[in-house]
């Protein structure tokens, strides 16, 4: 027990050290993501087991997520710069957060002292195996005693659910293009008039960033995501069929001919 | 472990997050150092609950997470809005409301 | 009719009333309503004096109380007049004087505009004054004190128009001011000593009070007597107040007004009696008036002035002799009378001259005018004689006597009253030869002329009063006997033999006349244009540095007094105000600046309020 205290304590400290002074925004979210792991562990070293997994799927797998999502919209390679546009805060902010931490722990070391509970806690043994089990325990609580709190909490999350689709909705600023339409732009263009060849005829490699080589050797725009496109993080990949080519002509060497032709 | 290390643990991190609130200028990692805070709670809520002996720590904790969780949609979904608009996710962007 | 003497009041009262409010409309008859009620005020003055006199000599009085005018807890104040023998000597002046001066305004305010106000404004002073000398308690006594300083103001400043007039008419309510103030103070103490205001109950009582507190009401009375009266240190107002048309100077600041100050301290009198600290500070205020008086009136070239500074020195013989005790009460009283009638005469007879000089004032351009104006000469040389004490003319008795009664008190006082009466007869002298004999030194547009009868016949009425009134009042009327039961009787000691007094008196007025004669008379070169003189002509002129004192001491202290009050209000206490203001803006300048719109700092803000809640609860749990 203990060690798994110590452990866990000071890797959870770590990733709270590491998400509050990363310089790149992704690298706070996975630290984050470290301390949360820890704190399940925590959780359930201390008998809560079903807090313990919740803790693994809700927070780090859903929320986490949800930050790295936002992380990659709003831009991953953002970062913070290191100059300080406040005068005096950083140093006001140390001073008063350490002011805090040493008044809540003098509070809480003193207040336990006397407790009889913080040398002997009474333990979640008995409480767990009433009911035959933690979860079985929650559940009775949690639909029992607590359950008007448990229907305006779900309230609460389907109106952040439509607060969310509200905020994040963006109108369409032309019609979405109907059947016809699509048929139509098809037709009248020589190029797709025919159908565009299918994936895979064209590519030259399974890369997303690798673009199809049309016939004559020039770079198929089209087989590139567009926003690489605009990024301009193509991959030549001429070069690896030149070194493709050389090998195929060194084990067969009667295809040279068709190449010239 | 006896509950005070747990909670001593619990101030550090809850001290920890708030730090991030106060000195990271970027609005997502300012609000995952909240997230922290919270998390902090939670671990003190567990202990708790282990200390009394009876769950209500627990189920406690559990809507705090839950709370937390409908928190940070509506959160970054905003956040995302004012990028959209400012092009920036600098909370210290949004100082309008001075002397 | 006889046993009201409100009525006495009334009548002028209501006369003024009229003139006022009819306004215009009136100018045609005015003057000769005015008249007409001052004569019926002295034929009801006649009337009650012949009813009081019909009473036994111990308890001559005629009381009348109109209604009571102040009832506020202990302090009961009724409007009560009484006519007692000293009051109705003085109603009898009053009117009498009075009603002649009416009938020579007539005359001498014929061209003027605004003569019906003037009627108006003299009825009023009329009324005043009797109210004055009829009141029973020292709150009337102050408001009929008040309503002469009013009538005083609006006779003074007549004339509007001239700025030299209005300035002297607020000189002289301002300086009647400061002893109005004296007045009060008496006023205020009496009602606190004796716990009434009453003449008859505070008198009654005066015994019981201790000898500081009827010092102080002395004091404050004798205040108000100097303002009232023209004396050292309030005397500055009285030749300012020339200003006014000569009828004027002649009633209210020759016969009657000014004479108000010695009424006070007369019917006061038991209370001097029991203080000798302030009947020795009435002497003492007498003295020194009587003196500069004398000294004033020899410089002046203006022949109102000169008169003027004669009124203030004779006023100080009688305040010198009211302040001699029992001894000099009638004598005093005795003075005041005839002097009215002298110098009531003289005034007039100074307008008339005036009239016919074309207003000129300056007696430099006088000269030789006793053939032009003979009925004016003859009476001013009677009143000339009066004042400077020949006998038989009235101001022999009176001034005779004063001298007598200065003697029998000490050789100091007796030798400053003989030697006033020395000077008396030099300035007196000098009117004379100046303006009626010697070469004429005319202007050139002057035609001297007689003035019509209605201005000469008051002259006539009062040149003969100041002939035959004196020895009339004193050996028919018995004064002396008619004002005891008021004034009371005193005996005093001559420090040498009495037969002496009259040679003494005669030998000193003749030096005088001589003195002047050497001056100005005969075949005397008098300069048109003031020769610049010798220090004390020039110190004389100055009115003895009255006027001088009165800026340097009272008037430029005051002045800086109130700039400095002024500066003190502008910086400190204004400068107090703006101060918190301006700091209150400059704090809340330096404040608003922690609202610097940034999240972070509120953030910080919030989590230091966090530390002050726990550390609170920390300091609950485990303090």
């Amino acid at each position: 027990m203990t060690a798994v205290f110590w452990i866990c304590a000071l890797l959870s400290v770590a990733g709270a050290f590491g998400m509050v002074f990363s310089r790149k925004a992704v690298h706070s979210a996975l630290w984050l993501a470290l301390t949360m792991v820890n704190l399940a562990v925590l959780y359930v070293s201390q008998q809560a087991e079903f807090l313990g997994i919740v803790q693994v799927v809700v927070y780090t797998g859903a929320v986490m997520m949800l930050f790295l999502f936002v992380l990659m919209i709003v831009g991953v390679d953002s970062s913070d710069s290191l100059v300080e546009t406040i005068r005096g805060h950083r140093g006001a902010s140390i001073a008063a957060v350490s002011a805090l931490l040493v008044l809540v722990v003098t509070m809480v070391s003193q207040g336990m002292q006397t407790m009889a509970i913080n040398r002997d806690p009474v333990g979640l043994a008995r409480a767990n195996s009433d009911e035959g089990g933690n979860v079985q325990g929650i559940a009775k609580l949690l639909f029992g005693r607590y359950v008007f709190a448990f229907e305006v909490t779900s309230a609460l999350l389907i109106t952040a659910v439509l607060g969310a689709m509200v905020l994040a909705h963006r109108d369409r600023i032309r019609a979405l293009p109907g059947q016809e339409e699509l048929s139509r732009q098809r037709l009248m263009n020589p190029a797709t008039a025919a159908g565009l060849p299918a994936p895979g005829v064209y590519a030259r490699h399974n890369a997303v960033d690798t673009p199809a080589l049309l016939p004559d050797g020039s770079v198929a725009e089209n087989s590139l995501p567009g926003a690489l496109q605009l990024r301009g993080v193509a991959h030549d990949v001429r070069e690896e069929v030149a070194v493709t080519r050389a090998a195929e002509l060194a084990a067969d060497p009667t295809q040279a001919q068709e190449d010239e032709s | 472990m006896n509950p005070s290390a747990y909670l001593a643990l619990a101030a550090v991190l809850f001290c920890l997050g708030a730090t991030g609130v106060l000195l990271r200028r970027n609005a997502i990692v300012m609000f995952m150092s909240v997230e922290l805070m919270l998390n902090a709670a939670n671990l003190a809520l567990v202990t708790a609950s282990r200390m009394h002996g009876n769950l209500d720590g627990q189920v406690f904790a559990f809507f705090s997470m839950v709370v937390a969780a409908a928190e940070v949609v509506v959160g970054l979904a905003i956040i995302v809005q004012i990028f959209r608009s400012r092009r920036s996710a600098s909370i210290d962007d949004a100082s309008l409301l001075k002397f | 009719m006889t046993s009201s003497p409100a009525l006495l009041v009334a009548v002028p009262l209501i006369s003024a009333a009229v003139l006022l409010l009819a306004g215009r409309r009136s100018d045609r008859w005015g003057h000769l309503l005015g008249s007409a009620a001052a004569l019926a005020s002295f034929g009801l003055a006649l009337a009650t004096v012949f009813n009081l006199a019909s009473q036994p000599a111990e308890s001559r009085e005629i009381s009348q109380t109109l209604w009571r005018w102040i009832a506020v807890g202990g302090f009961n104040v009724d409007v009560s007049f009484t006519v007692d023998p000293l009051s109705a000597v003085f109603i009898l002046l009053i009117t009498g004087v009075g009603s002649l001066i009416h009938i020579y305004s007539i005359g001498y305010m014929s061209h003027d505009p605004n003569r019906r106000r003037f009627f108006a404004y003299l009825n009023l002073f009329l009324a005043a004054m009797l109210t004055l000398v009829l009141a029973n308690n020292f709150l009337l006594l102050y408001v009929g004190w008040e309503g002469v300083g009013l009538a005083s103001y609006l006779l003074i400043g007549f004339w509007q128009h001239k700025p030299s007039a209005a300035t002297a008419a607020n000189k002289a309510f301002i300086v009647n001011r400061v002893g109005d103030f004296g007045l009060s103070i008496a006023v205020m103490l009496t009602f606190v000593t004796f716990g009434s205001v009453a003449f008859p109950e505070v008198f009654a009582k005066v015994d019981n009070a201790s000898s500081s507190t009827v010092t102080w009401i002395g004091i404050a009375l004798l205040l108000a007597a100097c303002g009232k009266s023209a004396q050292f240190p309030l005397q500055s107002w009285l030749l300012d107040a020339m200003e006014g048309p000569t009828p004027v100077s002649a009633l209210i600041h020759a016969a009657t007004m000014v004479t108000a100050g010695v009424y006070l301290v007369a019917r006061c009198h038991p209370i001097y009696d029991l203080s000798a600290t302030a009947r020795a500070a009435v002497v003492a205020v007498g003295a020194i008036t009587l003196l500069m008086g004398a000294i004033i009136g020899i410089a002046k070239d203006d022949i109102k002035k000169a008169l003027a500074g004669s009124t203030m020195s004779q006023i100080g013989y009688m305040m010198l002799a009211v302040g001699l005790g029992p001894i000099g009460y009638v004598w005093a009283i005795f003075h005041l009378l005839t002097h009215g009638f002298f110098k009531a005469g003289m005034f007039l007879g100074a307008g008339s001259v005036m009239h016919g000089m074309n207003d000129e004032v300056n007696m430099r351009r006088y000269g030789a005018l006793r053939t032009a104006m003979a009925v004016t000469f003859g009476t001013f040389a009677v009143g000339y004689l009066a004042i400077i004490g020949v006998p038989p003319f009235a101001g022999f008795w009176s001034k005779d006597e004063i001298i007598k009664v200065a003697f029998e008190h000490s050789w100091l006082t007796g030798g400053v009253a003989l030697l006033g009466a020395g000077i008396t007869a030099y300035y007196m002298t000098r009117v004379m030869l100046m303006t009626f004999f010697g070469k004429a030194r005319w202007a050139d547009d002057a035609h001297p002329h007689e003035s019509p009868a209605v201005m000469t016949i008051p002259l006539v009425v009062l040149a003969a009063l100041s002939a035959v009134g004196g020895w009339a009042l004193l050996h028919m009327l018995h004064l002396e006997s008619w004002l005891e039961p008021v004034l009371g009787h005193g005996e005093g000691e001559l420090p040498f033999s009495s037969s002496l007094l009259l040679p003494l008196t005669l030998g000193v007025v003749a030096i005088g006349v001589v003195a002047a004669w050497r001056v100005y008379g005969g075949s005397a070169e008098i300069p048109v244009l003031a020769p610049r003189g010798s220090w004390f002509i020039r110190a004389a002129r100055a009115d003895l540095g009255g006027d001088l004192f009165n800026e340097k001491v009272v008037m430029q202290p005051g002045q800086q007094l109130t700039a400095t009050l002024v500066r003190v209000d502008d910086s400190v206490v204004d400068g107090a105000v703006r101060g918190i203001g301006g700091f209150i803006a400059a704090l809340s300048t330096r404040l608003r600046q922690a609202q610097n719109g940034f999240a972070r700092s509120y953030a910080l803000v919030m989590v230091i309020g966090a530390i002050i809640v726990a550390l609170a609860l920390a300091m609950v749990r485990f303090a």
